[in-house]
């Protein structure tokens, strides 16, 4: 007993260092159930107000950049107004294949919601992006994030109460189902840790038709994002021996340098549409 | 100045420029400086190891929680802290240094080289460390080696820049040894 005392008392530094150690890495290794835990809301809620201040500053420095994105957008939706098109024909009637019509003959599916970014960055390996909108802003966990120009941010990963963090594109566990346009191809848009802005598209065959400059937009088969947001070029076209496969690497259309507002969209439809892949799940495996 | 306050004021200062300074450089794509661990290479000679290493881990902690990933950093810092002493015995030349000065600088420890030196071990351990973590969830070998070497070089060279700028004037505490 005597000298297990001795012992601690001789390794104490050592064994601190050890504990501290083995508790950064279960964080780091672990870090999607530290999510949940109440620290990292504490946390979220600290960094997000002193990054609010700062992001003032920031800020009233790249108007210049933000007001151009603006109008750039502005221009998009205005093009999108009814009192562009004429109605050619008025005989024929269109027939709805959805069954829960609103008067309008439509149903809302996604919702957008604009949000201010506070902090972002691009530097790390994993990059994650955080918004002055929470839960009690109507943001929810797993709501695609998409630039102002409709081009892929990210994916909302952790909800506060007040702000929210969202993986980027630009993290190692991102991963987005994505389409070429020319060609169809379904592949999944990922990052290599190295240059910003620069992802690959892995998971498509050498068979496909691909040209430099090509776009790369989401597939829709998942529930986070609609079908068609851009999420970029291709920049480079390389293949990879050991598969028959091409990695493609895309020119982002977001660009991660300077995002100041972005729009979180919400699936209003996801919970069914869970729902019934759980039960076919469900009666599968029985 | 009590020594409480400057280290908390030197807490935050760094951390802020660390975030929103430093961490928006990224040269070639590859180097991000990092001199926010220059509060624990500036910690006193004295004073409890178990409880410095507590600190380091506060600091990383803090760092990460502003990059939203935790566990990187407070690795680390906790590593730099607990190696800090061995290097500080391996380099200090002057008999009793360490009593008569409170903390490392260019003046304790007898000279500029040994303050490079001193300064230069301990980034490599902390960059070293941090890449190494990073390293092995992308698994690029080359890629983390030259990551390491020349995000060290540019941390040192802020590190002695800011040794130039800002001489931490210290008093010589006599009659202690």
């Amino acid at each position: 007993m005597h000298n297990l005392f001795l012992f601690f008392r001789r390794y104490f530094n050592f064994i601190v260092l050890l504990l501290l150690q083995g508790f950064s890495i279960y964080l780091l290794v672990h870090y999607n159930s530290y999510h949940n835990a109440l620290a990292s809301n504490f946390m979220n809620e600290v960094t997000g107000r002193v990054n609010t201040q700062f992001n003032k500053v920031d800020y009233f420095f790249k108007l210049r950049n933000t007001n151009e994105v603006l109008i750039k957008n502005n221009e998009r939706l205005v093009n999108l107004l009814n009192e562009n098109f004429e109605k050619q024909d008025t005989s024929t009637k269109i027939v709805s294949e959805n069954i829960f019509n609103d008067t309008t003959g439509r149903k809302r599916k996604w919702q957008y919601f604009s949000a201010k970014v506070v902090s972002n960055s691009v530097a790390a390996q994993n990059n994650f992006i955080a918004i002055n909108r929470g839960a009690g802003q109507q943001i929810k966990k797993d709501d695609g994030v998409v630039d102002l120009n409709n081009g892929v941010v990210g994916i909302v990963t952790e909800v506060g109460e007040n702000y929210s963090v969202i993986m980027s594109l630009l993290h190692k566990d991102s991963k987005i189902s994505a389409k070429l346009k020319k060609g169809g191809e379904v592949g999944q848009v990922i990052w290599d840790g190295k240059e910003p802005n620069r992802l690959s598209l892995i998971e498509i065959r050498k068979s496909a038709l691909v040209a430099k400059g090509d776009t790369v937009y989401t597939s829709g088969f998942t529930t986070t994002f609609p079908y068609g947001l851009m999420i970029g070029t291709i920049d480079e076209i390389v293949k990879d021996k050991s598969t028959n496969n091409y990695i493609l690497y895309l020119k982002s259309t977001a660009n991660f340098y300077n995002l100041q507002y972005v729009n979180a969209i919400e699936n209003l439809q996801r919970e069914e549409v869970d729902q019934l892949l759980k039960n076919a799940n469900i009666k599968v495996n029985n | 100045m009590g020594t409480l306050l400057k280290n908390m004021l030197r807490f935050i200062l760094l951390i802020l420029v660390q975030v929103y300074v430093l961490d928006r450089i990224h040269l070639h794509y590859m180097v991000t400086p990092y001199i926010y661990f220059l509060f624990i290479l500036w910690m006193p000679f004295e004073g409890n190891r178990a409880f410095q290493m507590l600190i380091a881990f506060a600091l990383g902690f803090t760092l990460d929680g502003f990059r939203h990933h935790p566990g990187f950093h407070s690795a680390a810092c906790v590593l730099v802290a607990y190696l800090r002493p061995f290097v500080v015995n391996l380099l200090i030349s002057q008999q009793g240094a360490e009593n008569n000065y409170q903390e490392p600088s260019a003046k304790s420890m007898g000279g500029f080289i040994p303050y490079l030196v001193y300064a230069g071990m301990l980034t490599l351990v902390h960059h070293g460390w941090l890449f190494f973590l990073e390293a092995m969830q992308f698994g690029d070998f080359w890629y983390f080696i030259v990551k390491t070497v020349f995000s060290t070089a540019i941390s040192l060279l802020l590190i002695m820049i800011v040794e130039l700028l800002f001489s931490r004037k210290q008093a010589f505490r006599t009659n202690t040894v």
